[in-house]
């Protein structure tokens, strides 16, 4: 397969192509709307390569499974959707305090608890930050459109790697059940990161938490000459568990400054017509091509409207909000909750005054005529 | 080699309390392990939360010490993921059968191969003293201060009802026997369960005055019989010891290679 592939499909199948094209060969999962299809096309394909997939029992053993696969050296993945997402959160947390490589897509539906499952929703963004317990650090990264979808979902499991973390996959509803076209690269065309593994030879003290001095730590597959230990509990560079304070103190440093120190690394976004405007649109998932449709036709009649789209929720892209955002007349968050993103940005920029927020929460797509009403409003132009 | 080449002696002196019988189980289970040769490489030990989860620390295996009840699900990812690997699962009552009821059913339904071993001492030790879902009826906890009215599992007839194709049940009493039907559930091939009575006097043996760690071992001597022996013939209300199942079924992960063999046309 070494030339691109043109597909037509669903944004749930161009997550599947790119964890596929990342390497992915470990899936556990449990059947949840409207997540369902990346498991069942796993299914199929998973066992074509000789990778595994396997169905468990519930969400959380689904979440657990991949974090044991991820520790015998396999590049791992679990999709759900918001109550799904609920159930995985103790042991999202685990694999953050273990430092566990593994993706957790969620393609999110509306909520609270059972909500509105077929229906689009972007309610989950606080969730994926502080869904589990404690302080820790996240990555979470999303996408607009099917393109997108592969490519973030191929750099899920690269950053996964590269920080030794959990990496959440916010999808939405309407990105994955929609079809468009996705055009699958090339082998080699998107550079993929590899397991980091330790150099320390058998029978040499291999320490699984002792980071190099860049940082990263070189793992050892289960099965392989290092024999260690590996816990939820805070725990020293052996991985024993450890309540010296010390201990305790650097560990929580480590965790969750391995990630806040890299946001520029981590940070992905796209710019839509962005020179010189007067209003900026913040947004994401499927609500920023609402956004960017609005953007393209009012810039086609001279209003200086462009888009920042956010591509990584976690770490959160303060810096970039608040450079882009400068000078703005008005900055208009678009997304689909009750302003979890907006909230954020308000904190970033210069001016939290002159933020806004076009939402919609009824379960339906947010259109370019809801921001568009808003604008006016803010523009001074009526409703 | 000797047991004490299995052991992390780094870690020690252990956590549990004077009496425990959680020790006397990992003397049984590394003498299992020696006495099948098996290469410390090939071994991996998942655990839950608890005061019999802290086993898998003690011992020089890959071992991995997750979150409660949910061992054998992490365990599952690490066979499901690399066959060749041997996963003994060490859990406690609570941790197995109340919080991970659910996963302990669905692994022997699988009969997916690896080891679970139901630290069973009828009680939460690590929390203070609570009443477990193997306490039984009629139990003083601190969550039963009026006694339990909670029926309690059997271990055996569960395994078996739920497709455990070896399922086994000892004491802590009895620990060479430990050591015979560990060894022969680490060598079965698919979902095997080792259910060993495991003395709290700290907690349960307190509270439900059975005396002190040497009483409550002699209770299990008193109370329980091999299979096919004259005494529990004679005394069916005695506790049966020994292997309850042991049956040849097809194994989760060689079932998957046939699927793999299915989805490749047998090109793999």
């Amino acid at each position: 397969m070494n030339k691109p592939m043109i597909k037509f499909v669903q944004g749930n199948e161009a997550c599947v192509e790119g964890a596929l094209y990342a390497g992915i060969d470990f899936y556990a999962g449990y059947p949840i709307t409207p997540s369902t299809e990346v498991a069942e096309l796993l299914a199929a394909k998973l066992p074509q390569k000789g990778g595994k997939f396997i169905q468990m029992e519930d969400e959380i053993a689904s979440m657990c499974a991949i974090i044991g696969a991820s520790l015998t050296g396999h590049k791992v993945m679990t999709a759900t959707s918001g109550p799904g997402f609920s159930l995985k959160q103790e042991a999202l947390g685990y694999a953050c305090m273990a430092e566990i490589p593994c993706v957790v897509v969620n393609v999110q539906r509306g909520g609270p608890s059972t909500g509105n499952p077929t229906h689009v929703s972007q309610g989950d963004v606080n969730q994926a930050r502080w869904g589990t317990h404690g302080d820790h650090s996240i990555i979470a990264l999303t996408a607009s459109n099917h393109q997108d979808v592969f490519a973030m979902t191929v750099d899920a499991f690269n950053l996964a790697e590269t920080y030794r973390t959990p990496v959440i996959l916010l999808l939405d509803e309407a990105v994955g059940h929609m079809r468009e076209k996705l055009v699958v690269p090339e082998k080699g065309a998107i550079p993929l990161v590899d397991r980091l593994r330790t150099d320390v030879g058998k029978g040499v003290d291999y320490h699984p938490y002792l980071p190099r001095e860049d940082g990263r730590l070189p793992m050892s597959d289960f099965g392989g000459d290092h024999r260690y230990n590996v816990t939820g509990l805070f725990h020293d560079m052996w991985g024993f568990p450890s309540n010296n304070p010390t201990v305790v103190n650097g560990l929580l440093h480590h965790l969750v400054d391995k990630i806040e120190n890299n946001i520029q690394a981590i940070t992905r976004y796209k710019e839509h017509f962005l020179d010189g405007a007067e209003y900026v649109l913040v947004s994401y998932g499927s609500s920023a091509r609402s956004a960017i449709h609005l953007a393209k036709n009012r810039r086609a009649r001279g209003e200086r409207i462009g888009v920042l789209e956010l591509q990584s929720l976690w770490p959160f892209p303060e810096a970039l909000i608040r450079d882009r955002c400068r000078g703005a007349k008005a900055v208009v968050v678009v997304e689909m909750n009750m302003g979890q993103v907006m909230r954020h940005v308000k904190a970033a920029v210069d001016d939290p005054e002159r933020v806004f927020l076009a939402n919609r929460i009824d379960g339906k797509l947010i259109t370019p005529t809801d921001i568009k009403k808003l604008l006016r409003v803010i523009q001074g132009m009526g409703v | 080699m000797s047991v004490k080449d299995y052991l992390r002696e780094r870690y020690f002196p252990h956590m549990w309390c004077p009496g425990c019988g959680h020790g006397t189980v990992l003397n049984s289970l590394l003498r299992a392990v020696e006495a099948l040769g098996l290469n410390k490489n090939d071994i991996v030990m998942t655990s839950g939360i608890g005061c019999s989860a802290r086993i898998s620390g003690y011992v020089d295996f890959h071992s991995l010490h997750t979150i409660h009840g949910r061992a054998l699900t992490f365990a599952t990812g690490v066979k499901f993921s690399k066959p060749e690997l041997k996963l003994l699962v060490p859990m406690g009552d609570g941790d197995a059968l109340a919080i991970g009821g659910n996963h302990f059913i669905h692994a022997a339904r699988r009969n997916i191969d690896m080891t679970a071993i139901v630290m069973n001492n009828r009680i939460y030790g690590m929390t203070g003293g609570q009443f477990s879902p193997l306490s039984g009826l009629g139990k003083k906890a601190t969550t039963a201060p009026y006694l339990t009215i909670d029926n309690d599992f059997d271990v055996v007839e569960l395994s078996r009802a739920a497709g455990a194709s070896f399922v086994a049940r000892t004491t802590t009493y009895h620990a060479l026997e430990a050591v015979d039907l560990l060894k022969r559930a680490i060598d079965h091939k698919g979902f095997s369960v080792v259910e060993i009575l495991s003395q709290c006097p700290t907690h349960f043996g307190r509270k439900n005055k059975e005396g002190d760690a040497v009483n409550m071992l002699e209770l299990y001597k008193a109370n329980t019989a091999k299979i096919g022996s004259k005494a529990l013939k004679e005394n069916p209300a005695l506790l049966a010891r020994g292997i309850f199942v042991d049956e040849n079924r097809p194994e989760y992960c060689e079932e998957y290679e046939k699927i793999i063999q299915r989805a490749t046309g047998g090109k793999k």
